[in-house]
């Protein structure tokens, strides 16, 4: 069992990899457990939905904001889904302020390829004049405080925020006008969810704590929807993985996805 | 003239603490004669100084103090080391080699490298530089095992205890080799892992009950159990 | 700020406000301490809809290193807002309300901070507004200055801010955003209360010279009542009982 604020050093690196041998993590987990998981939707009343989700330490506040706007031309009668995220200095001492660079880039493209794969927006009921007016649903990620995977802690918040998410009814007046005339619930028609696995010497560990993933030759990020396929997969890090390493993470993401859906759900 | 806030009171910054009579200890400023508290903490005075012990803060170096630092980069004059302060710590090349020697970078990463934990004191620290480190004392140096834990180094002085008293009595209780950073960095080896573990507990109950009474008993208390 | 004195029934004809509140009542405002873990000093707040969370790193080496002062620490300040902290979705990029607020604020902030004694040093405080429902800026300072003492960074005082107003003819306290689009004047203020110092004044719309003492008055009066919030959070977040004390002083002390 170690102290949570222990310092990563290489003294603690060589912690690390003994326990791991034994199949044992620095804080006391097994290598398919997550960290305390804590869901609170509808803080952020402004917002059409909102969620904050803590993984252990880490704390991931997610808005969602539902505009009108233009379609792409490609898909005329389809509403659009844009996830962007910003890893603020507040919550943690290594973000800078600034753009997003590429560390906050890749985090939003994983969330949203979770989502728009296992088309859990249906987009097809978000259209309001073909061609012309479509919803634009807006989901932005804040990471608030960061102690290790912020990718499954976003995952888990856009989908809870989007679950409770209310969208305005346009209604089309004869002049081709479109006005507001009550509020309904966002099309969901799945749950997804990301499950991220570190790998460390020959460990595969879920929820890499902040210390794990220091110390990580890399990460795998799967992301199963509620029949348990997989929707979208990601690779990060500069390690490389086995065809084993990959076949058993897929295992292991499969199980745990539908234990913490029933979390995430259940809150 | 008294305080004019109870003595052990909990204080917020810019809480008055006394007019007239006494002079500004730690943690408080002074300012037409009146004397104010600068951090949150518990105030209290001994003779006419009046100071706050903060229950927040961060560690600022002293000449003499024993710090546990970590290097985090290595140039040619030395090792920079963070010590969990505003400022980082130099640990200068002539302090490990001979004045003649002049060593390459790889050199120098060889002996210490970044990641690595060292036990040092602070030889030197003024306004218009980075404090200085020494590795000239007994046990200083490279830290190859053990575990390190992190704590409020404002409530190191509790850990120590007066004249020691607390920490020898969690030494001797544990059997387990202690030392303790006053940047809130604390070192403890033991040949049992469960006597480390056992340590460390100790070590952060002291640290959340640090300004409670009895707190030396129950201390006292905890190791006589443990060791039925 | 919407000109005319044509009446908008901001207040009722009892003299209340749209959210029930008498001219000069403070919005209900809840502080909350040391939420974070990373940072060395955070604090949130909720006052009416607004909801800020306030986070302070520092004293630290300051980055990039020339930016550093030879004789003090720097103190850097970041107002923010979150995309889904308004009504009609804020793109992520500070605008230029955002970079004089971030000025403004920090202005506001450190005269209460001791940074001659942090030379080449930094301090940074991080300021994200979650929702924004008028008065965001004072809030902010009420909360950061409530980071900065968590962080244990040496102060002369809080500081604590509010703001006064005009709405429909009357000075009223603690605008919420409808009076405050609406309203004829605003006035935030910020201060250090033990010094009466002030370190935040900024005022937009028309206000005659009587009305402004008044709404500055109302202010002021306002800020007291957010140092009181201000000191019993802190109190109640670090509270002990009262029992007798051990004597605290170590080894280092003699």
């Amino acid at each position: 069992m170690v102290d949570s604020s222990e310092i990563i050093t290489n003294v603690m690196e060589r912690r690390i990899t003994k326990l791991l041998v034994q199949d044992k993590r620095l804080d006391g987990r097994g290598l398919t457990d997550y960290r305390e998981i804590k869901v609170e939707t509808g803080l952020i009343e402004k917002a059409d939905g909102s969620a904050l989700v803590s993984l252990g330490n880490t704390k991931v506040l997610v808005g969602i904001k539902v505009d009108v706007g233009e379609p792409y031309p490609d898909t005329p009668d389809e509403g659009v889904q844009t996830v962007n995220a910003e890893l603020v200095p507040l919550a943690s001492p290594v973000f800078e302020p600034g753009p997003p660079k590429e560390d906050a880039i890749e985090l939003a493209r994983v969330v949203d390829r979770g989502i728009r794969e296992s088309k859990a927006i249906d987009v097809k009921k978000l259209c309001i004049i073909p061609g012309k007016k479509v919803y634009i649903v807006f989901i932005d990620v804040y990471v608030l405080d960061h102690d290790g995977n912020m990718i499954d802690a976003s995952a888990m918040a856009s989908i809870a925020a989007l679950a409770i998410s209310k969208i305005p009814v346009y209604e089309v007046k004869k002049n081709g006008e479109i006005e507001i005339t009550t509020k309904k619930s966002l099309p969901l028609n799945d749950y997804p969810i990301a499950v991220t696995i570190a790998k460390i010497e020959d460990s595969l560990l879920v929820d890499p704590s902040l210390e794990e993933e220091n110390m990580m030759d890399t990460r795998l990020t799967i992301s199963l929807n509620n029949n348990n396929d997989i929707c979208a997969i990601q690779k990060g890090g500069i390690g490389t993985l086995k065809k084993n390493d990959i076949l058993n993470a897929a295992n292991i993401a499969q199980k745990k996805a539908k234990e913490i859906r029933k979390i995430v759900k259940g809150k | 003239m008294p305080l004019t806030v109870e003595d052990r009171q909990l204080v917020t910054p810019g809480d008055l603490l006394a007019e007239v009579d006494y002079k500004a200890g730690e943690n408080t400023y002074s300012e037409n004669d009146k004397i104010y508290a600068s951090k949150i903490g518990i105030v209290g005075s001994r003779r006419n100084i009046v100071h706050v012990i903060a229950l927040r803060g961060f560690y600022t170096p002293q000449v003499g103090d024993i710090v546990i630092g970590k290097v985090v980069d290595i140039n040619l004059g030395g090792w920079v080391l963070d010590i969990n302060s505003p400022y980082q710590a130099i640990l200068f090349v002539s302090e490990v080699f001979e004045r003649s020697f002049n060593p390459r970078k790889d050199e120098l990463s060889e002996v210490f490298n970044i990641g690595d934990m060292i036990l040092a004191k602070v030889s030197g620290f003024d306004r218009t530089r980075d404090p200085a480190l020494t590795l000239r004392g007994r046990g200083l140096g490279k830290i190859t095992h053990g575990r390190i834990i992190e704590m409020t180094s404002a409530k190191i002085p509790r850990l120590i205890g007066k004249k020691g008293s607390m920490i020898d009595m969690v030494k001797k209780g544990t059997g387990c080799q202690i030392a303790v950073g006053q940047n809130g960095r604390v070192l403890v080896r033991g040949k049992r892992e469960e006597d480390v573990a056992f340590t460390i507990k100790i070590i952060r109950k002291v640290e959340e009950e640090a300004h409670t009474s009895g707190l030396t008993n129950r201390i006292s208390e905890l190791i006589k159990k443990e060791k039925m | 700020m919407v000109e005319g004195s044509q009446k908008k029934n901001l207040i009722n004809k009892k003299g209340l406000r749209v959210d029930g509140r008498k001219p000069d009542e403070l919005r209900s405002t809840k502080f909350e301490i040391g939420l974070l873990e990373k940072a060395m000093g955070s604090a949130y707040v909720e006052q009416g809809k607004n909801k800020i969370i306030a986070a302070v790193y520092g004293p630290r080496e300051t980055h990039p290193r020339h930016l550093a002062l030879q004789d003090r620490a720097l103190l850097r300040c970041r107002y923010h807002m979150a995309p889904f902290s308004v009504e009609e979705r804020k793109r992520p990029a500070p605008s230029r309300r955002e970079i004089e607020l971030s000025k403004v604020i920090g202005e506001a902030l450190e005269p209460a901070v001791f940074v001659d004694l942090y030379p080449r040093a930094s301090i940074d405080i991080f300021i994200e507004v979650l929702q924004s429902d008028g008065g965001s800026r004072c809030a902010s300072i009420s909360v950061a200055s409530l980071a900065l003492a968590d962080a244990g960074i040496p102060l002369r005082d809080l500081v604590a801010s509010c703001a006064a107003g005009k709405v429909d003819g009357e000075i009223v306290l603690d605008l919420n955003d409808d009076e405050d689009k609406l309203g004829e004047a605003d006035l935030p203020v910020a201060l250090m209360p033990q010094s009466e110092s002030i370190t935040l004044l900024q005022m937009d719309g028309n206000f005659s010279q009587k009305e402004f003492e008044s709404a500055f008055n109302l202010a002021l009066k306002g800020c007291g009542q957010i140092y009181d919030l201000q000191k019993q959070a802190l109190k109640e977040k670090y509270s002990i009982k009262k029992e007798v004390l051990e004597d605290l002083e170590g080894e280092k002390e003699e």
